[in-house]
Formats: structure tokens, sequence, C-alpha cells
């Protein structure tokens, strides 16, 4: 049995501008979102993520494609008329009105009787946990007391999905990390899906059932967050998700030579020649000097950041590899520039990835 | 901060030309406030306290009746400047910018660049073949003229408002089930009312203020209390012009402290 | 390439926009710009005896903006009187424009340098007079100078002078009234570029020598430049077009341009004559502004 699909995009393509200057910010992007899971949409800025948002929620025109949401084409169904809400990134509270009146606002639209609204504007006050500020204009709350008004707000209507435009990216470092773990709860108990994006890894990593790495109007890869983290599929993936040491060889006997002449043993997924190979720096460990199977290295920076410390390798050739060791653990405070050191990467760390 | 022995930014001169110029910005005003509470006629020997002018004022016929009928003209083409101008200020803000837009714009702050007189003298052509064409009188063509001359007026601080306003807010309402006319009454609209209220005000002082044109455009027996005044001024001077004038002074100052309150207080 | 969809939103938008300015746009065309149109047309007709025009093409019009014709001989001269109320009207204008800024700028300073609540109060104070009645303004100055006016009647009563300071009714008062009736208009302007300008750069300038003097003319003056610009032409314009401050405030003698226009309305019964100088007019107040955008367009392509 398949899951339910929740919401989908068929080549779905935009370009802004015309001639020219036109810049195709989504290239014919196909994805498929299962009903109640938290999909993110991850990349850097003008990758596409806001842009098929948009045109999900229907405040834009895809030049070629389908949006179909629960089977339904929807593409050119107005925003009013599609069961998707959107929590914005500047939160768009209407500043004319209470929490509670914004809270109650879609219900209002749609003519629900006053009492229906009143009992759903009290249970999303309870569920954000502001029923104290329900008479409150928008401005006199602080900034993660908005965010949660906008997610009630959004969620009132009780939507089919909900998406959410980079809405932690305005709140500071503290306030972010306990909304991240508040928008899964809310996931979680109201069932809906949610269609979240972001440009920040770590927000993606912690939050989503899946995510979408994006880049330049395409999808790269789309994975649960510990796939995309281990098995990146190609460099840009690796490196936009964690750090990650690249290093470039040949392959050699179901092992790869590095430029170094080190021999490494990674699967080579079946390709031959040059290759690169990406090793996170957590999986990079450091021994005594001449250990056998190892790489040799010389020590050329160790830089501390508290809970780890990053040390900088070299190879034999001059290719610089880092490797992040846990302060706590013993050897890593005697390590000074100019070490002979050996490394070794943990089983299954080297990943031959796509250029 | 104003108390360091060496300020950067004072210059020296300056703060003495400045309250010099707030003194005799506000003095003849003044003199002019306190000479209609003269006991005599005259504007310039005191005479004792007395409130004679205002009643004298309020029982002249003609002067009730051209502040009549400057107050309508006033209203109507406050209440019609505003509303055109409202529309016109959601069709060219928020969008794309577009060569019919300067046009608009150019329209729109055109009563602004060309002098008075000149669009005087072209209104009093141009209404002169209407009035002989189709025998009409009336107020109609005061008011058109006035609606004309207040839109730049009552367009600026609307528009102004538009441009502070956030897009999305709309959007948000859209996301939210609205469909467009909801969402201008429900979210643009209250937005924006603060902003038709004091284009309203500022419509209504500048029709009320208008000599110039009034002069050319009215038909005969349509003086407006500015167009008395002025005819006043010219034949003799008595404290009763001052009377009338404490009172236009007194309404002006009540709709700008309006209009600053409301365009100040921007969220 | 845009969708079908995509370009007829577009389509709509623009549409929309239009749809939504068109009532004031007829507005403004029937009762403000297109009759400016047509006083063009009617400088080129022959004046009716009793007003209005009679529907011939003539030139006259436009020769005797400049040149008056002799009865006796028909032989045409420059027209004196007309050059000397052109004459007085542009020199009135600019003296104004110019004492204006001089006692603006100072003002403007003052009102941008004080704390927040002070600036709001003081800007307030400069806004009530500029919305205050024009006619209202000139009559308060003419009731303080007027022969037997309130500076006259101290004056003498002080015993300073024997006999009243004539001052009204000469192109000396019409320029204290427009200076007076004008001056919020080059306050306003002024103030927004001073506002806006970072006082950290005096902290510079003093930092690396400069004196007052200095600061003003070469660090102060160029970066308010587009608002002194702007403040210039706010006063220049209506202060050439003026019409009540110079009937208050000139009496008949004194005329400027816009009481001569007038005149050939009223008593003149000179339509076209009337017509042909608001066409001068025009083009003088269009020749400012375009040097206004000339100058505005080069700060900014500078700065």
């Amino acid at each position: 049995m398949t899951t339910a699909i929740a919401v989908e995009a068929q080549s779905a393509r935009k370009d802004y501008g015309s001639g020219q200057f036109a810049v195709r910010a989504l290239d014919d992007v196909s994805v498929r979102i299962e009903k109640g899971s938290f999909f993110t949409l991850l990349g850097p800025s003008g990758c596409g993520k806001t842009t098929l948002l948009r045109l999900i929620a229907g405040f834009e025109t895809p030049s070629a494609g389908k949006i179909l949401l629960g089977g339904r084409d929807i593409t050119y169904d107005p925003p009013n008329k599609r069961p998707v809400n959107t929590v914005f990134q500047s939160y768009a509270l209407f500043p004319h009105l209470t929490v509670a009146q914004n809270i109650g606002f879609g219900l209002q639209m749609l003519g629900r009787p006053k009492r229906e609204i009143a009992a759903a504007v009290d249970k999303m006050l309870a569920l954000v946990q502001l029923e104290d500020f329900a008479g409150r204009k928008p401005q006199q709350l602080s900034g993660g007391q908005q965010q949660r008004v906008a997610l009630a707000r959004a969620l009132a209507p009780e939507p089919e999905v909900l998406l959410l435009d980079e809405p932690l990216s305005a709140l500071d470092l503290k306030l972010r990390k306990e909304m991240q773990r508040e928008l899964k709860r809310l996931q979680t108990e109201t069932g809906i899906t949610f269609i979240f994006v972001t440009h920040d890894q770590e927000e993606a990593l912690t939050m989503s059932d899946r995510i979408a790495v994006m880049r330049k109007g395409n999808i790269l890869q789309i994975g649960a967050p510990r796939e995309i983290y281990n098995h990146p599929k190609d460099r840009f993936v690796a490196d936009f998700i964690g750090e990650t040491n690249f290093l470039s060889g040949t392959v050699e006997e179901g092992a790869i030579r590095l430029t170094s002449g080190d021999l490494v043993e990674a699967p080579t997924q079946g390709r031959s020649g040059k290759v690169t190979l990406a090793v996170r720096p957590e999986q990079v460990r450091i021994s005594g000097a001449g250990d056998p199977g190892s790489l040799a290295a010389t020590v050329a920076d160790s830089v501390y950041f508290g809970t780890d410390t990053h040390c900088h390798l070299r190879l034999a050739d001059g290719t610089e590899i880092v490797a992040r060791l846990q302060s706590a653990a013993s050897g890593e405070a005697g390590l000074a520039r100019g070490d002979q050191v050996s490394l070794r990467f943990e089983a299954g760390a080297a990943q031959v990835v796509d250029e | 901060m104003a108390d360091t022995r060496f300020s950067v930014s004072r210059l020296p001169g300056f703060s003495t030309i400045a309250v010099g110029v707030f003194i005799i910005l506000y003095l003849p005003i003044l003199m002019l406030v306190i000479y209609s509470f003269n006991g005599g006629n005259s504007i310039a020997v005191w005479e004792g306290f007395s409130l004679q002018w205002y009643p004298k004022a309020w029982n002249n016929e003609q002067v009730r009746d051209v502040t009549m009928r400057s107050l309508t003209i006033a209203s109507a083409a406050a209440l019609i400047s505003t509303t055109v101008a409202l529309m016109a200020a959601l069709g060219t803000t928020r969008r794309k910018q577009t060569k019919g837009q300067t046009f608009v714009y150019l329209m729109i702050n055109q009563p602004l660049m060309v002098p008075e007189i000149v669009t005087a003298v072209a209104l009093l052509i141009v209404f002169a073949a209407i009035k002989v064409a189709t025998g009409y009188q009336g107020l109609g063509y005061l008011i058109l003229a006035h609606s004309a001359f207040c839109i730049p007026f009552a367009y600026l601080p609307i528009r102004a408002r538009l441009e502070g306003m956030d897009l999305t807010l709309e959007t948000a309402a859209g996301d939210l089930y609205a469909t467009p006319w909801q969402t201008f009454r429900h979210v643009t609209l209250p937005i924006v009312m603060p902003g038709a209220i004091a284009g309203l005000m500022l419509a209504f002082v500048t029709s009320l203020d208008d000599v110039i044109i009034t002069l050319f455009v009215k038909s005969a027996g349509q003086d407006t209390l500015p167009t008395y005044m002025l005819a006043q001024i010219r034949r003799s001077v008595s404290a009763e012009v001052n009377a009338i004038s404490t009172l236009l002074l007194v309404l002006t100052v009540i709709l700008l402290t309006g209009f600053f309150l409301l365009t100040r207080k921007r969220t | 390439m845009a969708s079908l969809a995509e370009q007829r939103a577009e389509r709509r938008t623009i549409r929309n926009g239009w749809l939504l300015s068109l009532p004031a746009l007829i507005i403004l065309i029937v009762a403000a710009a297109g009759p400016l149109l047509i006083i063009v047309i009617y400088s080129f007709l022959t004046p009716g005896s009793y007003g209005n025009v009679v529907w011939e093409f003539s030139w006259d019009a436009w020769v005797g903006v400049l040149y008056s014709r002799d009865i006796f001989d028909g032989t045409y001269k420059l027209a004196d009187a007309h050059l000397s109320i052109f004459w007085r009207s542009v020199k009135l204008a600019l003296l104004t424009t110019m004492f204006c800024f001089v006692v603006g700028f100072p003002t403007a300073w003052f009102i941008a340098t004080r704390t927040p609540r002070a600036r709001t109060a003081l800007l307030f104070l400069i806004t009530i007079p500029f919305w205050t009645n024009l006619l209202i303004r000139t009559f308060a100055i003419n009731q303080i100078i007027r022969n037997e006016g309130v500076l006259n009647t101290a004056l003498l009563y002080l015993g300073v002078i024997d006999e009243p300071l004539v001052i009204i009714y000469s192109d000396f008062a019409v320029f204290l009234g427009m200076t007076y009736v004008y001056l919020p208009l080059m306050v306003l302007p002024l103030f927004a570029a001073i506002d806006r300008f970072d006082m950290r750069l005096l902290e510079a300038s003093y930092d690396l020598y400069a004196t007052r003097w200095q600061v003003l003319r070469r660090i102060i003056v160029p970066i308010v430049k587009p608002g002194i610009i702007a403040g210039s032409i706010l006063v220049f314009i209506p202060a050439l077009g003026a019409y009540v401050t110079p009937r208050i405030l000139g009496g008949g003698r004194n005329m400027m341009i816009g009481n001569f226009i007038e005149l050939q309305f009223g008593q003149g019964r000179n339509w076209p004559l009337g017509a042909a100088l608001s066409v001068t007019l025009l083009v003088i107040v269009g020749a400012a502004l375009m040097l206004y955008v000339r100058a505005s367009m080069r700060t900014t392509n500078n700065g």
C-alpha cells in the first residue's frame, strides 16, 4: 500500500521577467509530499524553495506544469479557494486586529458561525499557549509570541497543508531552538502536513520527516534527514548539509587511490577513473604517527571551539583535511603545529559523491 | 546632548535667526486675533476688550450665506477628491512601475505645478462656454474645480500610508480565504483609513482656503468666505474680518491637529 | 516565456490600475489639465468687444505680450508697461526665494537639530501657517504695515517717527508679504534634507581641522542641495504667479503677472492677451521645473 499524497508538483516551472532578462526560478520540479509528514525544502537563497511554496499556496501561477492537492488539480485556483494556509516569514499579522481576531480571520472569511469561530480561537490560543493575550494587538507582543499567533492563525481553519516560509529566521538562537520543538509538537498533535522552507540545515535536520535539497531551481536529493546527511548524493548536498572534507582520487581495484598516494577503502559504486570522496570531519580519527593502515599527516593548525577542537591536517601532497575531535578525548590537547600523526576514516565514512 | 560645550551641530547665529523666524511667523497672526477682540473698530488702536465682532459677524446675513457656501463646497470637494484619490492610490502604488503610472503621477501633481492664476483663467474660459451652452449656473462648477486641485493633497497621505503597508498582509488575507473584496474591506481599508481621513482634512482645508480659482469660476452671487473677505479687505477695514479670520484659523488648527495625530501614529 | 495565465494576470493588474485611476484622471482632465490646452487656442483668437473672444485667428495677442501698437501711426514698439510688470514679477519672485533661503535654512537647521519631541512640535508650528489661509496671512501683514497699522501707531506713539512710514502698496511690501507667506514652503523641504544629513560627518570634518564656515560651505550645503533646490522651486513658482499678495499689499500700481492676467479678463476685456500671458507664465514655470529636474538628477547621480 502506498501512503496518501497531500501535495504533488508535476514539472512545475516558474520564469520571472521575459526575453533575455528571464530568470528561471523553478526548473520543471516534480515532487510528491506525503500526507501528515513534516516536509522541508532546504537550500540557499534563490534556489527556488520559496517559489515552489508560493506556487502551492497559489500566490503565483506556474509558467508550466501542475500543482495537485490530494490528487485534485489546483494549479489555477486563487489562494482563497485552496485549503492551504501559510505562516509568513514576516508573520503578516493584521496590525488593526487583536490576537483573537487575527486567529479567527480565516474562519470569519469562510462565513462560519460566530460561536464556532470563538470556540476554534479558544482552542488555538490554548494550543499555542497564548490564552492571556487574546485581546492584545500584534505590536504589543514579542517576536516569539507573534510567531505563535501566526501559527495559530494559519492552523485555525484546519487546512490540509500548512506552509511555513522561513518562519523562524527572525527569532534569536535560543527562541529558535524552542520553536523548532514546538513546531514539531504541533505537527504531531494536529497531524497536518507541514511544508517548511528554510536555508538552515540544522533546522531541517532536527524537524523534518523528509528533506528536499534544492539548488538553482532544481531538487538535487530527497530523503530522510539521516539519509541525506550520511549519503549525500553530490558535492553540493554534502557541502551544504554539515561540513565535509572533499578528497580527489582514482578508482583502483575496488579502493580509491588519493592524490597523496594513500589508498582508501570505500564503496566505488561501480565507478572508475577520477572520483571525489566526501568525509565528515567528526568521522576522522587521529592516532600516533606510524599507525599501520592509516594515512600519514602533519598538523597544520588546531582551533579550540569549547566542546570540540577542529584539527587541520595536511596529507603528503598538501591536501587539507579537517578532523573534529571531542575536546574531552585524550590527546587532542597535545596536538601542536608540525606534529606528525596518523589519520583514518571510520568504517563507511568515506562516500563517493557526484561533482 | 545639547549641553556639551562644543556641539558639532551648532552653527553660530542660526538659533537666533530661527527664533526670530518663529516670532515673526506668529506675531502678525497673533495681532490679527487680538484685534478681533477690540472694543473699537480700529485694527491698531486698542479700545478695550470686547466680543462684539463675533455676534456682529454671525448676524451679518451675507457672512452666514458665504460661510455655508464655503462649507458646502469644501465638504463636497473633500469627499469627491478623497474618494477618487484613494482609488487612484490603490491603482498606482504597490505594483510594478509602468509608463502609464508616470502619466498618472504627473496628472495628479499637475495642480501643484501650474500657477493657480493660469488654471483659474483656463477654467473661466471653459466654464463660461459650458455655462452659455447648458444654462446651468449652479455650484457644480466650483465643486468640480475644487475637487480637481484638492486631489494631490488627498492623494499624498493616502499614498504614503499605502506605501508603508506590508503587501504580505493582503496575501495573508487571500491565503485565509478572503475574496479580493473581503481583503479590501477587512484589511486594506481599515489600514489605509488614517491616511484617507488625513487626506480628507487636507483637501477640506485646501478647498476652504482657495481664493483665485473660486474668484474666476464663481457665477454672480456665489461668493465664498475667502472671496467675500477679499472684497471686504479692499473696501474698508473692519474688525469683523478679524473675527471671521480668527474663526477660520481655529478651524484650520483643529483640522491640522487631527491630521498630525493621525499621521504620526503610524505603526 | 510567461504562460498565458501569467500574461492574463499581468494584463488584469495593469487594467485594474487604470480603471482605479480613471475617476481622478477624468476630474483632473476636465477641471485642470484640459482647460490649459484651451487657453493656448484662445491666445490665437480675436478679442470680443464685451469680453470673451471672436473665433478669428490672430497673432495680435502674442505680439501684444511684448509690443504695443501706436494708435496714431500704427507702428509697434516695446511695451514698457508690460516689460516692467514682467521684470517686477521675476525680480520679486527671485528676491523672495533668496531671502526665504537665507532665513529658512537656519530655521530648518535649528528644527532638525532639536530633540525628537521638540522637533515634532516645531515642525507643527511651521506647518500651521503653511495651511492657514493665504488671504488671512496676507491680511495680517497688511494690518501690521499699513499707514494706520500697528507698526506705525506704535512708532508714532513712542515718538520714533513724526509721520507714518509708507511701506504698504510698494514693491517692498509685496516682497515682505511673499517672504512671510511662502517661508514654510522653503523650510519644510530643507528640513527634510537636513533631517537625513548624517551628523557624524560634522564630527569627521571638525576632526579634520575644518572651521565652522568651511563645514557649512564644503560639507553641509553640497549634501543638502536637493532640499535647497526643492525649496527654491516651491517658493519661486507660486511667487512668480502670485495674485493675492500683490493685490492686497501692492495696490493697483504694483501689479505682478498674475494681476495683469486677471486685468485682461476683467476691465481689459482682452481674453486672448490674457491667455497669451498665461501661456507665457506657464512656459517660464515649465522652464524652472525643467531646471529643477535636471539639477536634482545631477545631484542624485553624484551622490
